[in-house]
């Protein structure tokens, strides 16, 4: 498979702060990458440096086989972005917006309009509306349609959904899908850990370096512990008891349920069970579950943090 | 059964033409994690507003820890703690300054706010960093810091506007033991929230969609009507069911 | 091409969708000109003029007359003691007492010249000076007129003051020159500073950036409109100045436009530099206000003469494009003056707009900071 994008060593510092360091992957053409980390994680930083509006301190990092560094113009001209903020006008209208962009990339709305068409659809009763005046799902869905106007081959989506309530945030992620059907390679970054799982691959990104890259299953697969999901009405009171246990290695709240890993090995769920039962947790539901991403992420986190203690 | 500490009685706000918030009726009891979801638009703002006697209601009746929303909103600001993912703390001031900053504007005297400050610094870990500029900690001890100054002054509930938006999912969880805890000493909490898993750690939940409370039920009775196995499945279904009318 | 002409008409509709500016930059002009030329004049009329005249004899009879027929001044009060002008003074009944010695005729017979004491409310100086200007000079009138019939023709040397192309020392006058340059700083320049910083602040600069719009045509987009709009403000005044209120263009009114184009050039490139240097609005607005503004208005020799101030202002006067414009426009429009008296001023306004630019475009980014 052909690289839509490669980075190598890349770190940036502003002034004291270490926003990237040594920052390493490749981005296949038509793949769907995403980039998950919470906020200040350095997740805008890595897309201004990919989408050439910063330039990085160290390493190098290629986009469409160009050089961000020397190539810049010509990146500009074939990529999509769509930064963190709504950036667009909210004082034109929907219509104006769009063929604004249109036209700057150079191209028409009427030329592309076939790539567009499906988000765009949704939005043409409100076409005069003022940008502004939009719902939060309406303008996420405008700017889509003004990074993808001039039918980039690669779309910089800097978290997308951020702010936006689930219902918008699933519809958006159909979109992706079905825009990578159409070729267009995709790096999209989120700070939702649900998102995770719609991406070919991810990377896990943690105050300014990688943790992880892999594809979702490949991701789960670090966990490398077993994980048991237990359940009781009184939730609060079976994490307090279950930190209290010298056995404990982490207790998290996840949904209806807790998360729970020992530190012993090759545990049982019933011996689990009988132990809380002796605590005074009667009808608790213990079970052995495959860990998820955001399991994952918390793991290797921890893991990270025991690392700088120590 | 405790004592109710917010009660709405067909609550609603127009703005000209446009209902932001249509009849809205509910009563959170003292001590519980109340859960206030919605799509973007769905009316939550609009209705936290007013609950926390920023925005004078159009039609309808509301008391918020035992006082008249129309009458009383300058005790019920009092009563209450706000906090929003948007706006916690000042960053140029130092965490003891911000400590200081907050006890003084809901009227603390000196001697109690000082007493304050040294022992929410000690049970927040913060001795260390106490003259530290609030910019250089790190984020989840600033959320820690902003929850703790905005019950500081010892209100009966407190408004949590998106408190863990775009924050990890262990700096997340920390902020919900924090929540888990005031709740245990009797505090109610109101909160919103864009993550559906923490809807889940909510003792009730009330489900907008478009102006109105479309359910509000246990996280589990909600998921054993509607046969889900998740509240997103839940949301999805109520949010899109809606949309499609 | 199609991509800057695009830009272009996005600008023109953020100018005419934000109504509140819209009204600013073009009311503005209106308002101001209004202002300067009706509210806030340096002439002063019926000055209420107490007199105490302790003589009672044919030539104080005869001053009084004629201060009062000059139209400047009415009597409003015979003053009989001394203590009465403070009085007066501070009840406000008089802004000026003339006092005459007691004698006063006789000694002017005997002597060739007697006293006349002026006294004026030095609360506000700027009144007081110009009232005691006018009753001087009605004086020395006085005193020429007579000294004619007296001495049957012989003349003595006497200055007469003449107040060469603004003979009634009006002060709309003044003020249109320094009001089209303050007009043109601000919008010009604020207005620019303003449009480029709210596109870094709304995050659009990255899209801009990242489209394959040049940096030139970026700036150049944002100057076209307000040049327009600059060079229709000055059409305005010039023509409102003309028809309100009588105020000639003795020169040519190519040149002044010409001029006017140099200078509008000038006040843009301080705004694209301004921009250029801030990230945000406020920051922009008030390095606009501060930085700008109050110059032009209190240093460009607008209200107060660059000569009369200190060494170190006047020394800075010399920065302000406006000082230069002042001079410019003063000359064409009140003396006639053509382009070999101005060329100096010219070149100065034109080395500063390259001198901008220079720095605005090593300045200026195409990535973000």
């Amino acid at each position: 498979m052909k690289e839509a994008l490669l980075a190598e060593g890349v770190g940036k510092r502003f002034g004291a702060v270490n926003a990237l360091q040594d920052i390493t992957f490749a981005v296949g053409e038509g793949e769907l990458f995403g980039i998950i980390g919470a906020d200040g994680a350095g997740k805008t930083t890595l897309f201004r440096i990919l989408t050439t509006l910063l330039l990085p301190d160290e390493g190098s990092a290629e986009v469409l086989g160009l050089d961000v560094e020397r190539s810049w113009r010509e990146i500009r001209r074939r990529i999509g972005y769509m930064p963190g903020r709504f950036s667009l006008y909210p004082d034109l209208s929907v219509e104006e917006n769009l063929r604004f962009f249109a036209t700057v990339f150079g191209t028409t709305v009427e030329k592309n309009y076939e790539l567009i068409r499906e988000i765009y659809s949704q939005l043409e009763p409100f076409k005069t509306r003022r940008a502004g005046k939009l719902s939060g799902g309406m303008k996420q869905k405008l700017a889509l349609s003004c990074a993808l106007v001039h039918r980039p081959a690669l779309l910089f989506l800097d978290e997308p959904t951020t702010g936006v309530d689930a219902v918008s945030r699933s519809e958006f992620w159909q979109m992706l899908r079905r825009l990578k059907e159409q070729g267009i390679t995709i790096l999209v970054s989120t700070p939702y850990m649900d998102e995770a799982g719609l991406c070919d691959r991810i990377a896990f990104m943690q105050e300014g370096g990688v943790l992880a890259i892999d594809s979702p299953a490949g991701i789960t697969a670090l966990f490398g512990k077993q994980l048991f999901a237990i359940r009781h009405t009184q939730t609060w009171q079976l994490i307090t008891a279950l930190r209290s246990s010298p056995n404990a290695s982490s207790v998290y709240a996840f949904g209806s349920a807790v998360h729970y890993t020992d530190k012993r090995s090759a545990l049982r769920a019933d011996e689990l069970l009988a132990d809380l039962q002796a605590k005074g947790f009667e009808g608790a539901e213990v079970r052995q579950i495959e860990p998820g991403i955001e399991d994952t992420f918390m793991a290797l986190m921890e893991k990270r943090t025991e690392a700088a203690h120590e | 059964m405790s004592e109710t500490v917010i009660h709405t009685e067909k609550l609603s706000k127009r703005f000209g033409d446009f209902v932001a918030v249509d009849a809205l009726s509910f009563s959170v009891r003292g001590g519980e994690i109340f859960g206030f979801l919605g799509a973007n638009g769905a009316g939550k703002t609009t209705a936290i507003r007013m609950l926390t006697g920023l925005l004078a209601p159009t039609s309808g009746s509301a008391t918020v820890a035992g006082f008249d929303l129309y009458t009383s909103s300058e005790q019920i600001k009092r009563n209450i703690g706000y906090m929003s993912q948007r706006f916690s703390l000042y960053d140029d001031l130092t965490v003891r300054e911000n400590i200081r900053f907050f006890a003084g504007i809901y009227g603390l005297s000196g001697k109690v706010i000082k007493e304050k400050t040294s022992s929410l610094l000690e049970t927040l870990g913060l001795v260390e960093v106490a003259d530290a500029r609030l910019a250089s900690l790190p984020l989840g001890w600033k959320q820690k810091l902003a929850f703790s100054v905005a019950i500081l002054h010892e209100p009966k509930i407190v408004f949590l506007d998106e408190p863990t938006g775009g924050v990890d999912p262990v700096t997340r969880r920390r902020f919900w033991d924090m929540i888990y805890e005031a709740s245990e000493r009797g505090l109610t909490i109101f909160v919103t929230t864009h993550y559906m898993d923490e809807a889940e750690y909510c003792d009730r939940l009330c489900i907008m969609v478009n102006g109105r409370a479309a359910v509000l039920d246990t996280p589990e009775a909600m998921k054993r009507h509607y046969g889900a196995e998740s509240m997103n499945e839940v949301f999805l279904h109520l949010a899109r069911g809606k949309q499609a009318e | 091409m199609r991509s800057f002409r695009a830009f272009l008409l996005k600008e023109f509709y953020h100018i005419f969708r934000d109504r509140r500016t819209a009204a600013i930059l073009f009311g503005m002009p209106l308002i101001q000109l209004l202002l300067f030329g009706f509210a806030i004049r340096n002439e002063i009329e019926e000055v209420k003029l107490g007199i105490y005249d302790q003589s009672h004899d044919v030539v104080t009879k005869e001053i009084t007359d004629k201060l009062v027929s000059s139209g400047y001044f009415l009597v409003t009060q015979a003053l009989h003691t001394q203590a009465e002008i403070e009085r007066a003074f501070s009840v406000g009944t008089i802004t000026e007492a003339i006092v005459f010695e007691p004698g006063f005729a006789a000694r002017l017979q005997r002597e060739g010249k007697a006293d006349v004491q002026v006294i004026t409310d030095g609360s506000n100086p700027n009144v007081s000076r110009i009232i005691t200007g006018y009753t001087a000079s009605v004086l020395r009138e006085y005193r020429n007129d007579s000294a004619k019939m007296a001495a049957g023709g012989v003349v003595g040397v006497e200055a007469v003051p003449l107040m060469m192309f603004n003979p009634a020392l009006k002060s709309v006058y003044l003020f249109v020159p320094g009001l089209m340059a303050l007009i043109l700083m601000l919008v010009s320049a604020l207005m620019t500073s303003i449009s480029i910083t709210r596109e870094k602040e709304t995050g659009t600069m990255e899209l801009l950036l990242v489209s394959s719009l040049r940096p030139v045509q970026i700036i150049v987009g944002k100057v076209v409109p307000y040049l327009l709009l600059s060079f229709v403000n000055v059409v305005t005044v010039v023509a409102l100045a003309s028809l309100v209120f009588g105020v000639p263009c003795r020169g040519s009114l190519l040149l002044l436009m010409l001029e006017s184009l140099l200078f509008i050039t000038t006040a843009l490139s301080l705004g694209i530099f301004i921009s250029s240097i801030t990230s945000s609005q406020q920051v922009a607005m008030m390095i606009s206000l501060a930085g700008l503004l109050l110059p032009t208005i209190l240093l460009s020799g607008f209200i107060f003469p660059v000569a009369s101030m200190p060494l170190p202002l006047r020394l800075i006067s010399n920065l302000i494009p406006a000082k230069w414009y002042l001079i410019i426009v003063r000359g064409i429009m009140l003396k006639g003056t053509t382009f070999s008296y101005i060329w100096k001023e010219s070149l100065i306004l034109l080395m500063m707009t390259l001198t901008l630019i220079a720095a605005s475009i090593k300045k200026f980014s195409v990535r973000l900071q």
